[in-house]
């Protein structure tokens, strides 16, 4: 499959600066070969055609195969110098990763995905919460969520009530904002930058920014690693393997709010990457 | 105190902390981040497991030092299997890194043929469900001897996350009905990625 000029005039996230070797290294994008050279922190990225465009973000390098509308967004907590940036590794994942943004948003699978780390079956209720798309800058917010938590973080001692915000930036591109064990009245965030490979193949690339002085980073990263493995399986093994768009073909419920705002946005942007074809437009 | 260097996506760290759990024994964990590039520890590669002064690596011999040193009831050892036990223990060394490669390829983009290693760890897998048929049909359920030794758990992992790769037990009857016996053991722990929907 081709991509669409909504898919192609995007940023995508090819991966951590740290793990780009010097000189050539090669990527993949929306079904196109990348030669990426780096030359001290200078990289140039090539296709078919002329060269793409370069961004080197929080940590990550961007490009795009398109003319995007907007620059990469912005993430202010990256300039708090308090925190702490951990990458938490590239993860293969073979499924869409429109499926990856839309699971990363869903709170009702807490407690049976991640079993008395982010949800105890006890407590499988998702309490009311509020979607809103901000169309002065493209993005969709999902505010005052609440979940009961075993084990919320990594340095999380017992359980606790966390409060979420979701922000989606992007059709591939997601963050979440919750409340750290630590500082009750800031947020972490957690961020999950996905590259689509293919249509039905992605890499995910998860990424912190949290204030948590306790926990060595190779604990946030096991813990970050432990649940997007736990995801991981769920997400190939969901039909279609594409997201479906059409009317009927998936039920929501209330607690899919975020979901459901999430699709109408992708049709509104008329996304076809990742997607599964529809058969009831004519 | 035992305490165990730990990665979480490693197979070989999970044998160990199947292990441990079986056993029963309290340990620490000390997180290593394995990801290409990243730190390991003094010793080498993970697993690592310290018990006070004593240190041990490799995750065979690890297993066999919990069993000897830490299981009175000598049953996850058994002398009288010695000899298939140690033959399985090589198997998981050999054979199985196959999957355990095409697993780093196919998740963490890792160097390597996917498709090769794929066909190889294919190859070991039929090599074990061929045994496995094999005791059942001499009426045992376990690789060697008359219960679980520490030969099933270090082939437990490999089998169980061979699916990273794409390769699903739906070819391997026998080793789907002893990874069915084995998840019933007293003490199982899971890890993620493994399904439990079997």
């Amino acid at each position: 499959m081709t991509a669409e000029p909504a898919a192609l005039d995007q940023w995508y996230v090819l991966g951590a600066i740290g793990d780009f070797p010097q000189g050539q290294s090669s990527r993949r994008l929306l079904g196109t070969n990348l030669a990426v050279t780096r030359a001290g922190d200078r990289f140039t990225i090539e296709s078919n055609g002329p060269p793409a465009a370069v961004r080197t973000d929080y940590g990550h390098l961007w490009t795009t195969l398109g003319t995007p509308a907007r620059p990469v967004f912005d993430l202010p907590e990256s300039r708090e110098s308090d925190r702490r940036a951990v990458y938490c590794g590239a993860v293969t994942v073979r499924a869409s990763g429109l499926r990856l943004i839309e699971n990363f948003l869903d709170l009702a699978h807490f407690p049976y995905v991640h079993t008395d780390i982010l949800g105890t079956e006890a407590r499988p209720e998702v309490a009311k919460y509020e979607v809103e798309q901000r169309r002065d800058v493209d993005e969709l917010w999902a505010t005052k969520c609440e979940f009961f938590q075993p084990k919320a973080a990594a340095a999380s001692e017992g359980g606790q009530i966390s409060r979420y915000m979701y922000r989606v930036v992007s059709p591939f591109n997601v963050m979440l904002y919750k409340t750290p064990p630590a500082a009750p009245d800031r947020w972490d965030v957690i961020a999950l930058f996905v590259q689509p490979v293919e249509p039905d193949l992605s890499i995910a690339h998860p990424y912190m920014l949290v204030i948590d002085d306790i926990s060595t980073d190779a604990e946030l990263i096991g813990f970050q690693q432990m649940i997007f493995l736990q995801d991981k399986i769920v997400l190939e093994n969901q039909r279609p393997k594409l997201l479906p768009l059409q009317p009927g073909r998936e039920t929501p419920t209330r607690a899919d709010l975020s979901s459901v705002l999430y699709r109408r946005w992708l049709k509104e942007k008329q996304l076809r990457y990742g997607v599964e074809e529809r058969t009831d437009l004519a | 105190m035992l305490r165990l260097h730990d990665y979480v996506l490693s197979a070989e760290c999970y044998a160990v902390r199947l292990m441990l759990a079986l056993l029963g024994l309290a340990h620490e964990r000390r997180a290593v981040d394995l990801y290409p590039g990243a730190a390991t520890t003094p010793w080498g590669d993970v697993p690592v497991l310290e018990d006070g002064d004593d240190v041990v690596t490799d995750p065979g011999l690890i297993l066999t030092y919990l069993a000897r040193a830490h299981d009175p009831s000598g049953r996850w050892l058994p002398a009288e299997s010695a000899a298939v036990v140690s033959r399985w223990l090589a198997f998981a060394a050999t054979d199985l890194t196959a999957l355990r490669d095409a697993r780093r390829v196919a998740i963490l983009a890792a160097p390597g043929d996917l498709d090769a290693l794929n066909r190889k760890g294919y190859m070991a897998l039929r090599a074990l469900d061929d045994h496995l048929a094999t005791r059942r049909l001499e009426g045992a359920d376990w690789l060697a001897g008359d219960g679980p030794t520490v030969a099933d758990i270090a082939v437990f992992p490999a089998v169980m996350l061979s699916h990273d790769s794409g390769i699903g037990l739906e070819d391997f009857p026998s080793l789907n009905l002893w990874q069915r016996r084995l998840r019933q053991l007293p003490g199982f722990v899971g890890m993620p990625g493994i399904p439990d929907y079997f």
